[in-house]
């Protein structure tokens, strides 16, 4: 069953002429992890917004087509109603952090005290969902006296403890180190089995083509290409259009064009690229 | 101009100890990354260089300067530093009087400023957007302005802190070429990042920094080749340099060509 259903979604923000999203048509399946690519400015922000029914509940502007998110549709339901369906984590986590707290703790107790959650178990939720992305450790914390990455999982972890039945994050590890990265991929891939929908917007192509079951490339505020991430992401044209693209995908390309790669597809993972230039090796003893 | 820095430490008034002994010298004109893994102490070390902070025991030397001596105004003609978040930095109405700011500041005369801000503009392609307030810019484009306003300053040492964050490609390679343009000029450029291919791409030296101290540092592919030191301090070798050693090349390779070559000249004979 989709669980999130877009169609034929054009989007302005106010005093702007150009739609940030032009003519959107999506399907996600419950469950499904879903990772959206595109340059900057091609619409990622946007979508994530929209799907988060902060647009235009929020930022306003003109909403065209209908956007139904786990059973609401955008021009009945209220942002309250929405955020206890669709939870966001922002690209920049120090636009998230509320200023009222003074602990990490508190910060993410916040979003349940205001729904109204019994003490005993919003304390369980915070620290399972501390366990889980592993800041128990920043607990008694300021949420302003962390790193940028440790803020981010901060962001994270607060909407997690809301429990949303679609999960949106916007570049979620964008500040943060290499195997922190992974880590936190690896917590949005078990959520994602567990049944919660995932949708990211990401450069990191490299995880994505780990992690995500599908890929949508955006530009233009439209979507260019929807599919699988190894097709999606060794298509010829993203290149062309500035998107980034995986260094085994496109160092394979420079090597097939030396006529030094054997398979039809090219390799998004470091594993595929490990046994596409295995087999060139065994092919030219044999 | 060379940077020296003997036994540095650092201890936050929280009480955080985040610099536990650091000793180093950049040449001048070196290109230097500095990798490692969050709260490892990479962004309190460089706000040493301008003196934005000051050691809690040892020293730093920008040239001739001990910066316990200079004020950061001072500082700041010889060391450029571009904040990780450009919104920390920006302040003007428009892309031009912002990027006029740091030399007006420093007294350079009208001329040089003008030209100075010109050469900014032109390096991170902001020319057509000098009268457009930042504000209304993409982020990808406010760090353009975050960078230009701190070229324009025209200093020996620029220090960038995570420049490719949350960047796009096209905006990576337009940030790549900055730096490959200081580097014709002889400037020194030190740069803070967790994308370890930009590094790879980019940089000929590279510090890897873990808990306050620094873990390994020297040629980038040494560095970089090193996979289970790198993995202490929660970083990863580049792409390339990971799919070679898994196909079993003799040396570590860091990039396309390095790549291409070892594959095709070594690798397949």
């Amino acid at each position: 069953m989709a669980i999130v259903n877009l169609q034929n979604v054009t989007y302005k923000y106010p005093l702007t002429d150009m739609p940030a999203l032009q003519d959107i048509n999506l399907q996600v399946e419950d469950g499904e992890f879903l990772a959206l690519i595109g340059p900057n400015g091609a619409g990622k922000s946007t979508l994530c917004y929209t799907l988060a029914g902060f647009v235009p509940h929020f930022f306003k502007g003109e909403l065209a087509g209908t956007v139904e998110v786990a059973g609401m549709e955008s021009h009945n339901a209220t942002l309250s109603e929405w955020v206890l369906n669709v939870g966001l984590a922002f690209q920049n986590p120090f636009n998230q952090i509320s200023g009222a707290k003074y602990t990490v703790f508190e910060e993410l107790a916040f979003g349940l005290e205001n729904i109204g959650v019994p003490r005993q178990e919003m304390k369980r939720r915070v620290e399972d969902a501390m366990r889980l992305t592993g800041i128990s450790d920043l607990a008694e914390r300021s949420p302003y006296s962390l790193s940028g990455g440790q803020q981010q999982r901060v962001a994270l972890t607060s909407i997690l403890v809301m429990q949303p039945k679609v999960l949106v994050l916007d570049e979620p590890t964008s500040q943060m180190d290499p195997i922190g990265t992974r880590e936190v991929f690896g917590v949005i891939r078990s959520l994602a089995e567990q049944g919660m929908t995932v949708i990211l917007a990401e450069h990191k192509v490299e995880w994505i083509a780990e992690f995500a079951d599908r890929v949508v490339a955006l530009k233009d505020g439209a979507i260019l290409l929807d599919g699988s991430p190894a097709d999606v992401l060794t298509s010829p044209v993203l290149p062309e259009y500035g998107f980034g693209i995986s260094r085994y995908t496109s160092v394979a390309r420079r090597a097939q064009e030396m006529g030094f790669w054997n398979g039809e597809k090219l390799p998004v993972t470091l594993e595929e690229a490990v046994d596409g230039f295995a087999s060139l090796r065994e092919k030219g003893r044999g | 101009m060379r940077s020296e820095i003997n036994d540095l430490h650092f201890t936050y008034p929280t009480g955080v100890e985040a610099l536990r002994g650091i000793s180093l010298s950049i040449e001048s004109g070196e290109q230097v990354a500095i990798v490692g893994q969050n709260g490892a102490g990479k962004t309190t070390l460089v706000k040493h260089l301008n003196g934005l902070l000051q050691p809690t025991r040892g020293q730093v030397m920008i040239g001739d300067w001990n910066t316990r001596e200079h004020s950061v105004a001072k500082l700041a003609s010889r060391v450029g530093y571009v904040f990780q978040n450009p919104d920390e930095q920006l302040f003007s109405k428009n892309v031009g009087t912002e990027v006029a700011f740091g030399p007006k500041n420093l007294g350079f005369d009208g001329e040089r400023v003008q030209a100075l801000v010109k050469d900014a503009l032109r390096l991170t392609e902001l020319s057509d957007k000098t009268e457009t307030n930042p504000y209304d810019l993409s982020v990808t484009w406010r760090k353009m302005v975050a960078l230009a306003s701190i070229l324009s300053m025209d200093t020996e040492i620029v220090v960038f802190d995570e420049p490719t964050t949350g960047q796009d490609a096209m905006s990576v390679r337009r940030i790549a070429n900055v730096i490959a343009e200081l580097r014709k000029r002889g400037k020194t450029v030190i740069t803070i990042t967790h994308d370890i291919d930009f590094c790879a791409e980019n940089f000929e030296r590279v510090i890897a920094m873990a808990q306050g101290k620094i873990l390994l540092e020297g040629k980038a592919n040494d560095v970089l080749g090193e996979e289970e030191i790198l993995a202490r301090t929660y970083v990863d070798p580049p792409q390339l340099t990971r799919l070679g050693k898994r196909l079993g090349f003799k040396n570590t390779v860091r990039n396309q060509e390095e790549f291409l070559n070892a594959l095709k000249n070594h690798w397949l004979r």
